[in-house]
């Protein structure tokens, strides 16, 4: 069969319809997982098949699209995705941010501030925060619904006890908008606080079946204590190839001496830093 | 100085020319062709139909040739290519009544009308390599007998004649659709009966096994288990009236299994039941054992604990495709979340080696 036998961005209208209202559902309840029958994709489920079936559902002719993983366009998966929009939608791709309209995702947010003209879409792993306290379903569902979020103040307060510090280093969870836990994915927790943004974020779970969303400005906490206050960590270093010290970082091994060097993960925040000093 | 590795393209292609090349193998080796697997490789033909969810031998024999072999790998192949198939309707229910029969038997009864058929089985063959196959040999034709002219009736029918099994309440609801609808809990049996039929062949069979062994045990007696063809009759609106649009292979087991009666029931024996496409018995018999399994609460007993009970332990895990894509992505990148890990270790480990010294200083 050929590509040109399959419909624009692969999935058929009633599919991308179905999960259009799935979406505006997630919008209108901020944090909220909406179940959705997420369809079998070309791809295997744990790679980004949430985010691909959200990302084609969104996608109209006239987009720009850019794919990351590791905040990277060059890493495999997102060569991958990248490649299959291009294939299947005949979308226009960039590797520039502020360029995109729909950027998805694995494990990172941008450093580029992003605009209201954008759209993030977030591969997700495990869409439940509770899950690896209570792996139930039909609890967890539960406890979301009368917002017995106890559990995940206990697990941190552990945390504080056994360890001295909050020991969640990624998929850090937020409470948006003052109702549901999320979970944000495994972007690290140095990312959290940009999540209050502009863009619109859009977040799928295609094994698990689950859409969530935050609307553009919405209030979104990282849960702490007042004599824990969250905190937004990085590697206590610049990026050796542009100097920032803004971003987040990657840690290299150089030799076998155990040389190291660090640089930004995100590759076209670094890109466009080194191309401003040329 | 360190640049960041561009060519991630180039490196995905060329891996994939690898693959092409290593999955046609020795090319002075006759290459296979899709009649070759489909009729000299049938029951992996069968297993990729039934977990792919797809009735069709010779793209199951594509996918086969195209996955070399790993038959997780067809299936995937064969799932994502269905997903995208445009649906015209559903069948009526078929008739496993009406089963053209190759192999039926039942070890409830010695003898039943329709007969004990062996049919083509692996059973009481000795498992003996046959080092005459590694020659190529012709095989004599099977003898043949008569084909019976009658139906051949359900075992459990006759349970059911003196009211000893549970009859099954009969609905002609359209069930939910595992592949339309995202899967919620509780879901109903006939949720779990497709859940189960898609099942991965080696999980379903475990979680069988476990309750032969004691957890959540529920001593099972095959009644029946038969293979065979049924016509699949669909009616045509424009018509108003079915017709038969093909035929399919289908294996069906019930399983007859005490029951000494609960709160709500009275002591009757009860069913489990599987039904999978193709010649796929060790399938069937595994299904009919775990739905059995599953059933407790609708017949009223205990909730042991065990797995095979557990509805959202069971139907969460026994896809393949969903297990094999989730363990496999472990594979990918995961430099960012490692680092902060990397950060936070570094850190506890800091702090922690801080208060030591600080103790060992006020010593």
């Amino acid at each position: 069969m050929t590509e040109q036998a399959y419909n624009f961005a692969y999935l058929d209208e009633q599919t991308k319809r179905m999960i259009r209202r799935a979406i505006l559902k997630a919008l209108a309840v901020p944090g909220y997982q909406v179940p959705f029958a997420s369809r079998e994709m070309p791809m295997p489920y744990g790679w980004g098949t949430g985010g691909v079936q959200v990302s084609a559902a969104t996608l109209t002719p006239e987009d720009r699209l850019k794919v990351i993983d590791q905040g990277a366009d060059d890493t495999t998966n997102a060569v991958s995705i990248r490649k299959f929009f291009e294939r299947t939608a005949g979308v226009a791709t960039t590797e520039a941010t502020q360029e995109a309209t729909v950027i998805q995702t694995r494990h990172r947010i941008p450093e580029a501030e992003l605009t209201e003209d954008q759209i993030l879409v977030y591969q997700v792993p495990i869409p439940e925060p509770l899950r690896f306290l209570e792996p139930r379903e039909t609890e967890t569902r539960k406890m979301h619904s009368l917002q017995e979020y106890g559990l995940m103040h206990v697990k941190l307060y552990e945390d504080i006890s056994q360890h001295g510090a909050i020991s969640t280093a990624y998929a850090y969870p937020v409470r948006v908008a003052g109702r549901y836990v999320m979970d944000p994915s495994p972007i690290p927790k140095f990312d959290n606080p940009k999540m209050e943004m502009a863009a619109i974020q859009l977040f799928g779970a295609g094994r698990e079946q689950r859409i969530y969303a935050v609307p553009p400005h919405t209030r979104v906490v990282s849960l702490d204590f007042e004599d824990y206050p969250f905190e937004a960590t990085r590697a206590d270093h610049v990026c050796d190839l542009c100097g920032a010290a803004d971003s987040y970082l990657d840690e290299v091994i150089m030799d076998d001496a155990g040389g190291r060097m660090f640089v930004c993960s995100d590759t076209d925040y670094c890109h466009t830093r080194r191309e401003a000093v040329a | 100085m360190y640049v960041a590795v561009k060519g991630g393209e180039r490196a995905i292609e060329n891996a994939h020319a690898w693959l092409a090349e290593e999955r046609r193998g020795d090319t002075s080796v006759a290459e296979l062709s899709l009649a070759q697997i489909r009729e000299q490789l049938s029951l992996a033909v069968n297993r990729v139909m039934a977990e792919g969810s797809l009735y069709d031998p010779d793209l199951a024999a594509l996918a086969i040739k195209q996955a070399r072999g790993d038959l997780i790998e067809a299936i995937f192949l064969i799932r994502a290519y269905r997903t995208t198939l445009p649906r015209f309707g559903a069948s009526r229910a078929v008739d496993t009544g009406a089963m053209a029969c190759d192999r039926r038997i039942s070890a409830t009864f010695k003898d039943a009308p329709g007969g004990q058929v062996l049919g083509p089985t692996f059973d009481y063959t000795h498992r003996l390599l046959d080092f005459k196959l590694a020659a190529e040999g012709e095989v004599p034709p099977a003898p043949q007998a008569a084909p019976r002219g009658e139906p051949t009736p359900h075992i459990t029918e006759f349970l059911g004649q003196e009211g000893l099994i549970q009859p099954e309440p009969e609905s002609e609801a359209a069930p939910r659709d595992l592949t339309r609808e995202p899967l919620e809990f509780p879901a109903d049996r006939a949720l779990r009966l497709q859940s189960l039929a898609r099942g991965d062949e080696g999980f379903v069979l475990g979680m069988a096994y476990s309750t032969q062994r004691g957890y959540a045990r529920n001593h099972a007696f095959v009644g029946e288990l038969r293979i065979g063809r049924v016509a699949v009759e669909m009616d045509i609106p424009e018509l108003g009236f079915a017709i038969e649009i093909g035929e399919v292979e289908l294996t069906e087991c019930e399983t007859v299994n005490q029951f000494k009666g609960s709160k709500t029931e009275p002591p009757q024996f009860t069913r489990g039941y599987g039904l999978v496409f193709g010649q796929s018995e060790r399938k069937a018999i595994s299904m009919a054992l775990v739905d059995r399994a599953l059933r407790w609460q609708e017949l009223g007993e205990d909730f042991l604990g065990a797995a095979a009970q557990d509805e959202e332990f069971v139907l969460s895990h026994c896809d393949n495709i969903q297990a094999t894509g989730f363990l496999e992505h472990i594979k990918l990148p995961h430099y960012v979340d490692f680092q902060s890990e990397l950060e936070l270790v570094r850190k506890l480990r800091r702090e922690a080696e801080e208060r030591i010294a600080h103790r060992e200083a006020a010593e």
